[in-house]
């Protein structure tokens, strides 16, 4: 989120005077980024109400989550299925151990920590098994784990808490009673009418944690490495014949980028206070982030920022826009009908496929080819 | 048993078959530093394939290859790479959407290793973005350096190919028709290029090259391949002269040139 957003060829773009021209489109791109990234950075207090803050942490932990999946499938060209099972690894690892050993950041790092090493292991595991057969077979490997992931996280209720999840709490310091700071009287403070309690600090955390994680993939696609998964994506034969290993470099980006999925989820799964299937390992979360990364713009890293945005604003405010829609227009025929909330899912059906239309690459990609 | 030859880059019994067909057949032949071999041969003899089986890109059935006395029989392609044998494409095969300078780039971050480096950002290796500006220079690709590849015309993206074998730096040069579709004015860099490579004297080049005028300049030596099999190697007037090259690649029946 550094607000300069890293080209697609990233080598040449930090060094040529002639990249420093920015086009029309890079201003309009940098200009929904630094949007973006102050809503997010201000959400508690430009948004006082609880679903707001909801959205604003949802789309922080989504960021993180999309743009490791943009790792994969837009700068290696990796088609994974399983990226919401390394997700819910880092949810699970930390949402077993607190309700194991009750709320306590001892239990979120060595929870989390399980919970990534895990991601880390089965993802080599899978990579070095898998990455040298053809694209498809892989990503039917990926989408065998994941079940197999999902049934057992259903069966082991136990552990897992089955179908139903698990409910804990979260250290003092991120609970809503908690007071940041008291003034004489011993009542939490108020900066610009928004009380400094814990709730503030578990947006914080949700916040901060994402943007490093962020700004460490932001560092990656700019490195060396981030050049070479590049070249692998565009020609694959070329990359090996000049002395990239292939099936190395893919396996490392299989298990970096779940290993960052891994570490949303803890986050995740912090924020939440739950962890359950439904919001760490679903296939309807694996495809809201496919969903995502392609109206973002595969291979930009900021597409993740705005698909992430664009998204998950249409899925929690399009109902009370055509609400509203349906109410003021209830007066002529047939229309109201059409805006009826319940007809929610038909209207997000169309705001992607005009999506797809106008922004062939994605709205990123498609505004940084702008002008070229 | 090890070869103990002051050959760069052998093969021994190289094969490879396909089904039934043979396309290299035991191919044993020694190349040396400082010396320039053209492979001839008419279309479908192995001459391709066999860069192919010398590059890793496929596995022979039979035989063994060396670099010096090392076997490379068994290594990944990018292996080799890292051993010294750098190889540029028949059909180009370059990374279409990235920028030339980055094509160029991206071979000398393979050389010098620094490819796993992942926090760091590429801008900051200097010598990196130096050399790659070198090649470019070198091939008369500068002006285009910040057009992606794939908007190239086809001369220049021939010259980019050699571009990329140079900033591999390898002991072994292949070229697979490197002036294949070229225009008269864009054919002679190449070749001037590759003359240099073989001033520096320390070089094995392999060159697989049709057209006559070339060979007759450039060679040092000349090997044939027809239906696979090595059916002549020497100094290129005695080998153009041979009745059965005379035959087999310039379509010239051998009686009648006895």
């Amino acid at each position: 989120m550094s607000g300069v957003p890293e080209m697609a060829n990233a080598g040449a773009a930090g060094r040529s005077v002639a990249a420093l021209r920015r086009t029309s489109g890079q201003v309009v791109l940098h200009l929904i980024l630094a949007g973006i990234f102050l809503c997010l950075a201000l959400a508690p207090f430009l948004f006082g109400d609880v679903r707001s803050q909801q959205v604003a942490a949802r789309i922080c932990v989504f960021i993180v989550l999309v743009a490791s999946y943009d790792l994969l499938i837009g700068y290696t060209g990796i088609v994974s299925f399983a990226h919401t099972m390394f997700f819910g690894f880092g949810a699970y690892g930390a949402a077993m151990t607190l309700r194991a050993w009750g709320p306590g950041w001892d239990a979120i790092l060595i929870g989390g920590a399980a919970g990534v090493l895990a991601a880390f292991v089965l993802a080599a595991l899978i990579g070095l098994l898998s990455l040298r057969v053809k694209a498809i077979f892989f990503a039917m490997v990926t989408l065998a784990a994941a079940s197999v992931m999902m049934v057992l996280a259903s069966q082991l209720s136990d552990l897992t808490g089955g179908e139903d999840g698990i409910t804990y709490r979260v250290p003092g310091l991120l609970k809503p009673a908690t007071k940041l700071l008291t003034d004489a009287d011993g009542k939490v403070v108020r900066l610009f009418g928004v009380a400094l309690n814990g709730k503030i600090a578990a947006y914080y955390f949700v916040f901060l944690s994402c943007l490093v994680l962020f700004g460490v993939m932001l560092r990656i696609v700019a490195s060396p490495l981030g050049t070479v998964l590049q070249a692998i994506r565009e020609n694959e034969l070329r990359a090996e014949a000049i002395g990239y290993r292939v099936v190395a470099y893919r396996t490392a980006v299989f298990c970096l980028a779940a290993v960052l999925a891994a570490l949303a989820g803890i986050v995740w799964a912090v924020w939440l206070k739950y962890t359950g299937p439904d919001t760490a390992l679903s296939f309807a979360i694996m495809i809201d982030v496919l969903l995502m990364v392609v109206i973002g713009g595969m291979g930009t890293m900021t597409g993740a920022v705005i698909g992430v945005t664009v998204m998950s604003l249409a899925q929690y405010y399009l109902k009370d826009l055509m609400q509203a829609g349906a109410d003021a227009t209830a007066a002529l025929p047939l229309i109201p009908d059409l805006l009826n909330p319940d007809r929610w899912l038909l209207w997000l059906g169309i705001l992607f496929i005009l999506l797809v239309y106008f922004f062939p690459a994605g709205i990123a990609g498609t505004l940084l080819k702008k002008d070229r | 048993m090890i070869v103990i030859a002051p050959h760069s880059l052998t093969t021994e019994d190289l094969t490879i078959r396909f089904g039934g067909h043979s396309a290299v057949n035991a191919v044993s032949c020694g190349f040396s530093p400082g010396e320039l071999t053209v492979i001839v041969g008419p279309n479908g003899a192995g001459k391709t394939t066999y860069f192919n089986l010398i590059s890793g890109q496929l596995p022979p059935s039979e035989g063994r290859i060396f670099k010096g006395d090392l076997d490379i029989t068994r290594l990944s392609p990018s292996a080799r790479a890292k051993a010294g044998i750098g190889r540029a494409f028949q059909l180009t095969s370059l990374f279409p959407r990235l920028s030339v300078l980055e094509n160029v780039r991206l071979a000398v971050q393979a050389r010098a290793g620094l490819g796993p480096r992942l926090l760091q950002k590429v801008s900051r290796f200097t010598q990196t973005w130096e050399a790659a500006d070198r090649h470019l220079e070198a091939t008369r690709l500068t002006d285009v350096a910040y057009l992606p590849a794939a908007a190239l015309s086809h001369g220049d993206q021939r010259k980019l190919e050699v571009a990329l074998l140079l900033a591999m730096q390898p002991d072994i040069f292949m070229f697979d028709e490197p002036t294949a579709g070229m225009s008269v004015d864009e054919a002679p860099l190449i070749l001037e290029l590759i003359e240099n490579i073989r001033k520096d004297g320390a070089k094995t080049i392999l060159l697989v090259e049709h057209k006559m005028d070339v060979v007759r300049a450039l060679a040092d030596r000349i090997i044939v391949l027809h239906n696979g099999e090595l059916v002549a190697d020497g100094k290129p007037d005695d080998v153009i002269a041979l009745p059965i090259v005379r035959e087999i690649y310039l379509g010239i029946p051998a009686e009648d040139v006895a």
